[in-house]
């Protein structure tokens, strides 16, 4: 009994899993891993899934909801120079844009709350705008970009401690 | 239990609503070597209660200034309501030099006649109050010690401001400047819980009473600046989830968007003849300093620069801009002449500086210095750069320097709380004007309003 109701689990949690893939990796083995591991079961009887071809909208749909968890580049001290520690995550929202011409998306640039509130307006605008460039260097058309720059206005974490600061220096990818 | 903490947020915002002024100072320090007055509680004439105190507000005032020292009403050697009533032997050993009597009489129903009287102590205790001149041709009793004196009929509510009024009469005989107790300031209050509107403009007095709040939003308002006759402020918003500048008439409500480019509508400040606007726009790359006409919208670009060139800031005869620049790496303070175009930088000392202004008649400016990673407020003298630190308190931005020159409001930092802070030009005096609900930021100081 126990077995079967991990082989059950496994047959909801693999398409599951199979469906977050599909937007950037072949599905085929997870195919076959679901075929074999229905084959063991002891049952008399076992309904197998098919995983529903999804539309072009709904595939687009689910890559953004993906790409939405990940959309924030933070930077150091009053500098605007993405480290590459975000480059799978800009990867990611170009080839999105690249494959979905109609998108938009809206970048944000923000600043942590020392300095003038003017000057970080400028500096939150110079991350917005290194994003934007970013994205243009992996292929992305330049009028599918807007950028704005909130400066210090919008702060993530309002506590004033170094943690806090650099959560607050940052650009956000908003579709 | 679901319901409780629904109630809490009912009771807070009933307890919000009933507090009164959102500004309430707290000296956080006082000055050693300003110069000793007495503001002698006025005498009450009347019968019933006494109406409101308006000694303490001039006695604040007074204080605020940094150059006076009001004497507190238990150490006073007497307590006078005229000039006549005062005994000048008992007040020699105070060092106190000049006191404020007065009278407050009932008048008609609600209204008040209120008299004072400003006494040169030193002069009186010279001439024993005796002092004799010639007028037309006989000697007669000359009063000299007494610098002024007057009686008007006020309304209860004209109390606080013409206790303003009376400390800028003491101010302006006792110093020669002009007093600005009668001036306001405008700043943002921001409250992070309220659900719908985040962000407020609003004006109160300098000290802080009678605020009032002229434009609520959902997105974030930055940078106002009043116009030179005190009537209008110039802002920027992000009503429509981009940065534009628009100008308001405080009395009329009417506003108007004036600026509204690609890019950043930045840091707005009035010329002194009220008919442009410096602003920083970032059309054209990045962020420049220019000059809009208001009434012909004609824009002319002021700085050209890879760098960010922001914070403009208008000389008193309008023939200079004080600007923000990062052009030699590090964001410093910059001036331009803007007939010839010739930019000159101004600071050299700390890591940065920014947010400069000029201070009204002096050659000397004030900005916010970064060293050794803190921000401070501090002034620096335009021609020969020695800088003095004016403030101790945490991440401070925004200066705004009242229109006789003699105390910055700035924006600071609290115990993690956005607050304004207030100091003398000197350095010497400093408070604090907490708030009970929200964040307060952008302070800017009204020019001159009466």
């Amino acid at each position: 009994m126990r077995l079967n109701k991990v082989a059950k689990s496994l047959v909801v949690a693999i398409p599951m899993f199979a469906l977050a893939a599909c937007g950037s990796t072949s599905t085929a083995d997870a195919d076959s891993q679901q075929t074999n591991q229905v084959a063991d079961n002891n049952d008399t009887v076992v309904t197998a899934p098919v995983v529903k071809e999804l539309t072009p909208a709904e595939k687009q749909r689910l890559v953004l909801q993906e790409l939405r968890k990940e959309h924030i580049i933070y930077f150091d001290f009053d500098t605007a120079n993405v480290s590459s520690t975000f480059a799978s995550l800009l990867d990611s929202h170009a080839e999105y844009l690249r494959n979905n011409a109609g998108a938009n998306v809206l970048v944000e640039g923000h600043a942590d709350e020392r300095g003038t509130p003017e000057y970080n307006i400028a500096l939150g605008e110079r991350r917005a705008k290194a994003v934007e460039r970013y994205l243009e260097g992996l292929g992305v058309n330049a009028s599918q970009i807007e950028t704005v720059s909130y400066g210090e206005e919008k702060p993530l974490d309002n506590s004033g401690t170094e943690s806090g600061f650099s959560q607050n220096r940052r650009a956000v990818l908003v579709y | 239990m679901k319901f409780i903490p629904k109630l809490l947020c009912i009771c807070g915002a009933l307890f919000s609503l009933s507090s009164h002024a959102a500004l309430d100072i707290v000296i956080t320090e006082g000055v050693d070597s300003a110069r000793k007055v007495a503001v002698v509680p006025f005498k009450w004439l009347g019968t019933g209660p006494r109406p409101e105190s308006i000694t303490n507000v001039i006695a604040s005032d007074l204080r605020f200034s940094g150059r006076f020292s009001p004497t507190a009403v238990f150490s006073m050697p007497q307590s006078p309501s005229t000039a006549q009533e005062i005994d000048y032997s008992a007040w020699l050993p105070t060092q106190i030099e000049a006191i404020v009597v007065g009278t407050i009489k009932p008048y008609t129903q609600g209204r008040y006649i209120v008299g004072f009287e400003l006494i040169d102590v030193l002069r009186a205790q010279m001439t024993g109050g005796q002092a004799q001149m010639l007028n037309g041709g006989q000697l007669v009793v000359s009063n000299d010690h007494i610098l002024d004196s007057r009686e008007t009929v006020i309304t209860a509510q004209e109390f606080r401001q013409y206790g303003h009024r009376i400390s800028d009469i003491v101010y302006e005989k006792l110093t020669g400047d002009r007093g600005a107790f009668r001036t306001k300031i405008a700043y943002v209050l921001v409250d992070r819980s309220n659900p719908k509107y985040k962000y407020r403009l609003m004006i109160a007095d300098f000290d802080g009473h009678n605020e009032t709040e002229i434009l609520r939003s959902k997105e974030p308002l930055m940078s106002p600046s009043w116009s030179p006759d005190g009537t209008k402020l110039a802002y920027a918003s992000f009503e429509n989830k981009r940065q534009q500048i628009f100008v308001q008439d405080i009395y009329t409500q009417r506003r108007e968007k004036v600026s509204s480019y690609k890019g950043i509508n930045s840091a707005p400040k009035w010329s002194p003849d009220g008919q442009s606007l410096a602003l920083v726009l970032s059309k054209d790359g990045n962020p420049d300093v220019y000059t809009l006409h208001l009434a012909t919208k004609r824009l002319v670009r002021i700085t050209k620069n890879r760098a960010i060139d922001t914070e403009p800031s208008w000389s008193a005869d309008g023939k200079y801009l004080l600007f923000t620049s990062e052009r030699g790496g590090k964001p410093q303070i910059y001036q331009v002449n803007l007939q010839s175009r010739r930019i000159t930088r101004v600071t050299f000392e700390g890591e940065m500086n920014l947010g400069g202004s000029y201070i009204p008649k002096n050659d000397q400016i004030v900005v916010v210095n970064r060293t050794r990673g803190k921000y401070h407020i501090a002034k620096q003298a335009l021609k020969s750069g020695s800088m003095q630190v004016l403030t101790k308190t945490r991440l401070d931005e925004s200066p705004s320097v009242a229109p006789n020159g003699s105390m910055v409001i700035y924006g600071t930092t609290h115990r993690g709380k956005q607050v304004l802070g207030l100091v003398s030009i000197d350095g010497r005096f400093k408070a604090r004007l907490p708030v009970s609900e929200g964040e307060v930021k952008a302070p800017a100081w009204s020019p001159f309003i009466f």
